[in-house]
């Protein structure tokens, strides 16, 4: 593995710590004596500085240092846990989160906050060591700063002797293990001695080469933390069974030959090696065998609580994967047709086959899209970052609550609904919620709460995100948007019109720009957002009590239910999820409306025809009325329209195209997919085509530098 | 000049010539990936002339340009001779519709001359350079440019 990769499995390894990072936080935040918690935080910066370490990222080492000694305090009982301290630890969390992406992205961190972080933590450290100022001036002078590494907490070092029994598993040994190196890592910290322990060395016959039979008894006197031992150990932890005891003033050095250990135990090592991980494992600090013992036992007892064992994938490789299972459908689909085309006996074997085949097929596509899926808990965790970072630059209190973190998303979706997700969030903050004393005064918790949560729903996946405010202020918003010419005073509109007007482009109701405001993302580019992946987004509010926005995406990106249909001469497709219903046109319903306006009449409603074959452009010709099929659409811009098309040929799934990776977007559609007969068609999209100017022919969307080269 | 990173020490460049809108064009060959029979596409509403439409290349999209409407020498007609060259870069891949490719092309750095000082700026900028063939002079296609001002007009 070259260095590099390494490096980018360091920083992968760092974004999961950093996961378990906040989740801990949050885990301490409901209780801070749950000593499983606090121990898997250290453990998370722990690790962060050990691998920042190998990569000699000094500026990450030394903050995750600090932070991980106030922890460490935290862990010992010497410092106990309130707001104040929470509220830094989170601060911590964020900024080693900074200095990690930093580091990763080769950039400067910022210095300010970190600086004012960092004096923040050295408050706790500087507390709880006053008393032992001059005793810690005195450390530093004596000892030779290289080799010893300095703790801050460190009193004025006392000589201990350590007993460690070590007995690697052969899982050590494949792993390419040396106990030798351990020692001397050991022998480093102070006087070392190490006695082997033969006692189950089989007799000649009996030897198996892949066992691990010999365990050690290692003495060591060192003026070291017993956490500085167990980081010697770090990286086999799991795979040695390992007792660290110290021996009390007087004590008798124990017998030289250790018990024997349970063969159950051993017979688990050998059955279950596992593979050295940085993940974080709940790890105490023993004062004696007996402690460590009962602690490996909680740790076993959790474990089921624990993540499941996953798999690292380039994503490349699964995209890979997507696509030919992708081409599998369309194989099978193209054979379907193929056989269609033979006109078979309906008895015939080959149709029952296809079947089988079909089933198959769609089973693997399905298993396939579900290895995209990933629960949105990162995404909401992340939002708590900016919960807070909102409620310390308004003033205002508030919290995140989270529902459906488990609930799984296209990972594209995930990633691309972290920036429309962190504006509303801070929407909600900044704009939703009242100021503590308004709500007091309202009878509120003074600190508001913002309700993120995720679901699935009939095929789709709902996000929403609530607050408890004050809810929207409509006679506000509408004064706005006459204000800035966005709607004509005497306009009369539902609330649910009114508050949509918040999703136009550069409406803002915020009375002045805050400091989270006026950064020129609006809801417009919320809503853009959420389209482009599919999606819809939907305001409710109710006064004095609230907003909630609604997202509702597509639950795979890749695979979509339509309607195949002809326009002009072509193929094209049409997502099923946007049609209402289809209507063959009876005479005595349609009417015109001028030379060119159509309309038909569904149960006593006028509703516009759009000739889609003219919007695109494939024909100048205005189709005959009363002629092909009307396909009736919900639209953002135009409410209900019919879109009119030559004819509907079939309803199928199909593996949607990118036309944009290659190509650009094209208005009204959306991308392609591929056919039976392995042709092209496109999918379109009724929002964006029933805004097409109709009739302008293959026109360019924007004037482009091509149009010079014409003329090279 | 020649904007080529594959191996500096290397002079040679090996360019698969073509035809279009009866000029002699070429393309540096690591950037081809193949070439095809001309089939039918999907045409693509609003979009110019020179887009022919999209092809299915092994469950990708990808664009057919008309490369002689491209460089404002008109449409190519129909023919049964007519190839498409797909070609790749920057993570895009595209088609070239061409009248015929005629023969690979090797040649030494210094025999690709600077483009001639014509007034055109889009000229200049659609080619890299000519190359002198007996006597005819072939263009080398920049590719890039064809595909930013695609991206650029498209998006």
């Amino acid at each position: 593995m070259s260095n590099s990769s390494i490096r980018d499995t360091f920083f992968e390894e760092c974004e999961e710590l950093l996961e378990a990072l906040v989740e801990g936080l949050s885990a301490m935040e409901e209780n801070a004596e749950d000593m499983d918690v606090v121990n898997a935080v250290f453990r998370a910066v722990h690790s962060i500085k050990g691998g920042a370490g190998a990569f000699a990222l000094d500026r990450l080492v030394n903050f995750a240092h600090t932070f991980e000694t106030v922890m460490d305090k935290v862990r010992s009982h010497e410092l106990s846990v309130d707001e104040s301290l929470m509220r830094l630890f989170h601060r911590s969390g964020d900024q080693l989160a900074d200095l990690v992406e930093a580091a990763r992205d080769e950039r400067e961190p910022n210095a300010e906050s970190e600086a004012a972080i960092l004096k923040e933590l050295d408050t706790y450290l500087g507390d709880v060591d006053k008393n032992d100022d001059f005793a810690f001036d005195a450390v530093t002078l004596d000892f030779d700063t290289g080799p010893v590494p300095i703790d801050l907490s460190e009193p004025e070092p006392v000589m201990r002797h350590f007993d460690i029994r070590f007995q690697p598993s052969p899982a050590l040994y494949s792993n390419g293990h040396e106990p030798l190196l351990l020692f001397d890592a050991l022998a480093e910290l102070g006087t070392l001695s190490v006695s082997a322990n033969l006692d189950r060395l089989p007799e000649f016959d009996a030897f198996d080469p892949n066992d691990a039979v010999i365990d050690w008894q290692l003495s060591l006197e060192t003026a070291e933390d017993e956490t500085v031992l167990h980081e010697v150990f770090e990286f086999v932890d799991a795979l040695c069974t390992l007792d660290i005891s110290v021996r009390e003033e007087g004590d008798e050095a124990p017998a030289a030959t250790p018990e024997p250990l349970a063969p159950a135990e051993v017979a688990e090592a050998d059955s279950e090696p596992s593979p050295p991980s940085f993940a974080p494992q709940p790890v105490s600090e023993p004062k004696s065998a007996a402690q460590q013992s009962t602690s490996q036992q909680a740790a076993a007892r959790e474990e089921p609580r624990g993540p499941r064992p996953t798999l690292r994938v380039d994503l490349e490789r699964v995209d890979r994967l997507i696509n030919t299972v992708g081409e599998l459908i369309i194989n099978q689909a193209m054979i379907s047709q193929r056989i269609e085309e033979l006109e078979l006996p309906a008895v015939a074997h080959l149709t029952n086959e296809l079947e089988a085949y079909k089933l198959l097929a769609r089973d693997i596509q399905e298993g396939v899209m579900a290895i995209r899926a990933q629960p949105v808990k990162p995404l909401f965790q992340r939002m708590s970052r900016i919960v807070r970072e909102a409620s310390e630059a308004t003033g205002k209190k508030a919290k995140l609550v989270t529902v459906g973190d488990s609930t799984e998303v296209d990972k594209t979706v995930i990633e691309r609904l972290a920036d429309p997700l962190t504006h509303m969030v801070r929407n909600a903050v900044d704009h939703g919620l009242e100021s503590p004393q308004k709500r007091r005064e309202a009878g509120k918790d003074p600190t508001g709460s913002i309700r993120l949560s995720a679901s699935h729903r009939s095929g789709s996946v709902f996000i929403e995100i609530a607050d408890d405010g004050a809810g929207l202020n409509r006679a506000r918003i509408l004064e706005k948007a006459i204000e800035k010419g966005l709607v004509s005073p005497d306009a009369e509109l539902s609330e649910q019109e009114v508050d949509n007007l918040l999703f136009l482009p550069g409406f803002s109701t915020a009375a002045e720009v805050s400091s989270l405001s006026g950064r020129g993302v609006g809801m417009d580019v919320v809503k853009n957002a959420v389209a482009a992946l599919g999606g819809r987004v939907s305001i409710s509010s109710v006064p004095g009590s609230g907003t909630t926005f609604t997202i509702v995406l597509p639950l795979t990106l890749a695979v979509m239910d339509g309607f195949v249909i002809s326009i002009a001469d072509q193929t094209m497709v049409i997502p099923i999820a946007s049609i209402i219903e289809t209507i063959r046109p009876n005479s005595k319903d349609l009417h015109s409306i001028g030379t060119t306006g159509q309309v038909i009449s569904v149960r006593g409603a006028y509703v516009p025809i759009v000739d889609v074959a003219r919007n695109l452009g494939l024909t100048r010709e205005r189709a005959p009325i009363g002629t092909g099929v009307l396909l009736l659409v919900s639209t953002e811009g135009q409410g209900l329209t019919a879109l009119r098309v030559g004819g509907i040929h079939d309803q199928r799934q199909v593996v949607i195209k990118s036309l944009e990776s290659n190509y650009g977007a094209i208005p009204g559609v959306s991308a392609a997919t591929i056919l039976g007969d392995g042709k092209i068609a496109l999918i379109l999209d009724p929002d964006e085509l029933v805004k097409l100017n109709p009739g302008a022919p293959f026109l360019p969307p924007a004037p482009s530098p091509r149009m010079e080269l014409r003329h090279a | 000049m020649l904007d080529v990173t594959e191996a500096p020490t290397e002079t040679q460049f090996e360019f698969i010539t073509f035809s279009a809108g009866e000029q002699s064009f070429c393309l540096e060959i690591t950037q081809i990936r193949e070439i095809r029979r001309w089939a039918p596409v999907t045409k693509l509403p609003h979009t110019p002339d020179d887009v022919l439409g999209v092809m299915n290349l092994r469950g990708a999209v990808i664009p057919i340009f008309d490369l002689a409407a491209r460089f404002g020498l008109g449409t190519t007609p129909d023919n049964e001779r007519n190839v498409v060259i797909v070609a790749a870069a920057g993570g895009t891949t595209i088609g070239l519709l061409v009248e015929s490719v005629s023969e690979i092309l090797s040649v030494d750095k210094s025999a690709i001359q600077e483009t001639p000082d014509i007034k055109s700026e889009a000229a200049r900028q659609a080619i890299l350079g000519v190359i002198s063939v007996g006597e005819n002079m072939v263009r080398v296609v920049n590719l890039d440019a064809v595909l930013d001002n695609e991206m650029g007009g498209a998006v």
